[in-house]
């Protein structure tokens, strides 16, 4: 009675995990290094598997020469926003972070940005999927108060999906209350 | 000495794990085993003895150590030992009332097997031992892959029979298993047996969902990078992504007559309660219009209501509205953090979570007393849900920081807890009852 259908529509993942050190730690793969070199779109490798048409994506690959995005030096290989318990103010001193990535989607035209809010573990998955949308729109509005365009920015949430701290500490929370700015082509 | 259950009884029931595996990239995890705990029992506990069937030890799969087990975990039967009644009655005129009377017993299961042409033909009949009479009596022509799905029907019959609500032991659930950085979406029968994993990913899969014939799941995948929810069917495996707005999609809810979908969207700015359809084809109706948090969205069973979690009072509570928006009405005053709201299959009640200070527990409301009843002793319990008839709700919990899915009767005596060893469970719903 094969009912259920058993389906790996993921073949193509394993690729897009090989960058994961440890796969004993059930830790997330694309946020944890924001400024690292740019990491293969699982989404583009593994949509062929699924038997549904996968929206591939072009990568347009912007010609920016040296990449300021991944000066360690530069104030935009800086990435990460971080909250207080229950709160989605953009705290003062992340506002130069926002400020500058504002300032080069104002400039770079064909620049692309994700804004993706995370939360921490506590309480209900999809509300807290919620509480993580209102973080990733709370930078994006003052990226837009700041010039940038808002058709450039989407903002997503992972809730409390994909926790770069690990652990049920205040101090993973505190890593957890979030919102990364990923460019697109990372 | 008369019976194998007693009253808070803790009893373990190991249950083998079988991984059909098909495809190339089949799951390397070999073993794993869910096994299932019963706390506690029912105010009054029906004795019942079930004798073995005649020529069931001949087939792959004994039916009556099935419906035993399915009888025991609803706390609601205390079952009478039939060992040592020679010989074992499988017609009612071979059936010795005064024995089965002696030991307590109220009722008596007795049935057959006979193989015939590569299938089973199975009949049982449920006695009355104090009357002499018989109360249900039915036949089934099974081949031998549907025994252990005879059996649970088996046990519905006699549940429904002498409890007057629908048995839901051959129902399935559904669950999400996270092993180290890879998630399983898995459907099993709902005694937790023959778990089958119908996605596999290594990004987050949250929130399943099934249609109302049991046929399709919705659920939300991250595999692109954000929450996309998609709606697959169980017999062709074939899923088709039906909410991929600009933004997060998610929390599916489907309608009663399976063809919508209440999602939530952020395609117009914060989190909002919208309606699609259930095949992707066509827009979004938006249902909800708050400048906060609007989520969790379920229909009610007539389909005339939806009940969500909205943050617009300050913080979580739950709400009402048409099921075509409107107006919404607040339900839960106790408590600052209500959340996760499901109906009852009766439409007379709610169950959801709700905090108090650091813990979450199961909490059941009713709609017309507004009577709200706290029936976990509280944790990390999370995503509550109804079994189809009601008597249960199974939930997401923790023990020693590890995921597992429990159940609880709707009164919150019965508890029990199914946990699986090489992994963290969580995300559960009971899926419906298939006529």
């Amino acid at each position: 009675m094969k009912r259920w259908i058993v389906m790996f529509g993921v073949v193509g993942m394993l690729v897009g995990c090989a960058s994961t050190p440890d796969e004993q730690k059930p830790a997330d793969i694309e946020d944890r290094q924001p400024s690292v070199a740019a990491t293969t779109p699982p989404a583009t490798k593994k949509a062929p598997a699924t038997p549904t048409e996968p929206t591939v994506r072009a990568v347009p690959t912007d010609t920016i020469g040296k990449d300021p995005l991944k000066d360690p030096a530069n104030i935009l290989s800086r990435r990460s926003v971080y909250f207080d318990y229950d709160q989605f103010v953009v705290k003062e001193e992340f506002k130069p972070v926002v400020a500058a990535h504002a300032k080069y989607l104002a400039s770079h035209k064909a620049a692309r940005a994700t804004i993706q809010g995370n939360t921490d573990e506590r309480g209900s998955r999809e509300y807290n999927l919620a509480l993580g949308q209102k973080r990733a729109d709370a930078v994006k509005q003052m990226m837009v108060l700041l010039g940038a365009p808002a058709s450039q920015i989407e903002t997503v949430s992972f809730g409390e999906e994909k926790p770069r701290g690990q652990g049920s500490t205040e101090q993973a929370y505190a890593e957890n209350r979030r919102a990364d700015i990923v460019h697109q082509g990372e | 000495m008369n019976s194998v259950i007693h009253r808070s009884c803790f009893m373990k029931i190991l249950l083998p794990f079988v991984l059909l595996a098909i495809g190339v990239a089949a799951a390397p995890h070999s073993r794993a085993a869910l096994t299932i705990e019963i706390v506690g029992s029912g105010a009054n506990q029906i004795p019942i003895a079930i004798a073995p069937f005649r020529a069931e030890e001949g087939t792959p799969q004994a039916l009556t150590p099935v419906i035993s087990a399915d009888l025991a975990r609803s706390g609601l039967f205390k079952l009478v030992d039939p060992g040592g009644i020679a010989p074992v009655p499988h017609e009612p005129d071979q059936v010795s009332y005064p024995q089965w009377r002696a030991r307590g017993a109220e009722a008596l299961v007795i049935g057959t097997v006979v193989s015939r042409n590569g299938q089973y033909e199975v009949s049982f009949r449920l006695m009355d031992v104090v009357k002499g009479t018989q109360l249900a009596g039915y036949f089934y022509r099974v081949n031998p892959s549907q025994l252990r799905l005879t059996a649970h029907k088996i046990a519905d019959a006699i549940y429904e029979r002498l409890t007057g609500d629908p048995g839901v032991f051959s129902t399935r659930i559904t669950y999400v298993v996270k092993r180290g950085a890879r998630f399983e979406l898995q459907v099993a029968d709902a005694d937790g047996y023959g778990p089958q994993t119908i996605l596999a990913s290594n990004e987050p899969i949250i929130s399943p969902a099934w249609s109302p014939d049991g046929g399709r799941l919705a659920y939300v995948s991250f595999e692109r990078k954000k929450p996309v929810v998609y709606v697959q069917s169980l017999t062709t495996g074939q899923r088709t992504a039906v909410a991929n707005f600009s933004g997060s999609n998610s929390a599916p809810a489907w309608s009663p007559d399976g063809r919508r979908l209440a999602v939530v969207l952020t395609k117009d700015g914060g989190s909002q309660i919208y309606s699609i359809s259930a095949s992707g084809n066509g827009g979004a109706t938006r249902l909800t219009n708050s400048p906060g948090i609007d989520t969790e969205p379920n229909y009610s069973p007539d389909g005339q209501w939806i009940i969500f979690t909205s943050d617009r009072g300050g913080g979580p509570q739950i709400y009402r509205m048409p099921a075509s928006g409107g107006q919404a009405q607040r339900l839960t005053f106790e408590g600052s953090y209500n959340v996760s709201p499901r109906h009852s299959p009766d439409g007379k009640s709610f169950t959801f979570i709700q905090r108090q200070g650091s813990r979450f527990s199961v909490a059941v409301q009713d709609f017309a007393t507004r009577q709200m009843q706290l029936i976990t002793d509280g944790g990390v319990d999370e995503s509550p849900s109804f079994a189809p008839n009601g008597r249960m709700i199974l939930y997401a919990s923790e023990v020693r920081g590890r995921g597992i899915l429990a159940a609880v009767s709707s009164d919150g005596r019965v508890k029990q807890r199914f946990s699986e060893s090489a992994g963290d469970v969580r995300e559960p719903a009971w899926g419906p009852l298939i006529k």
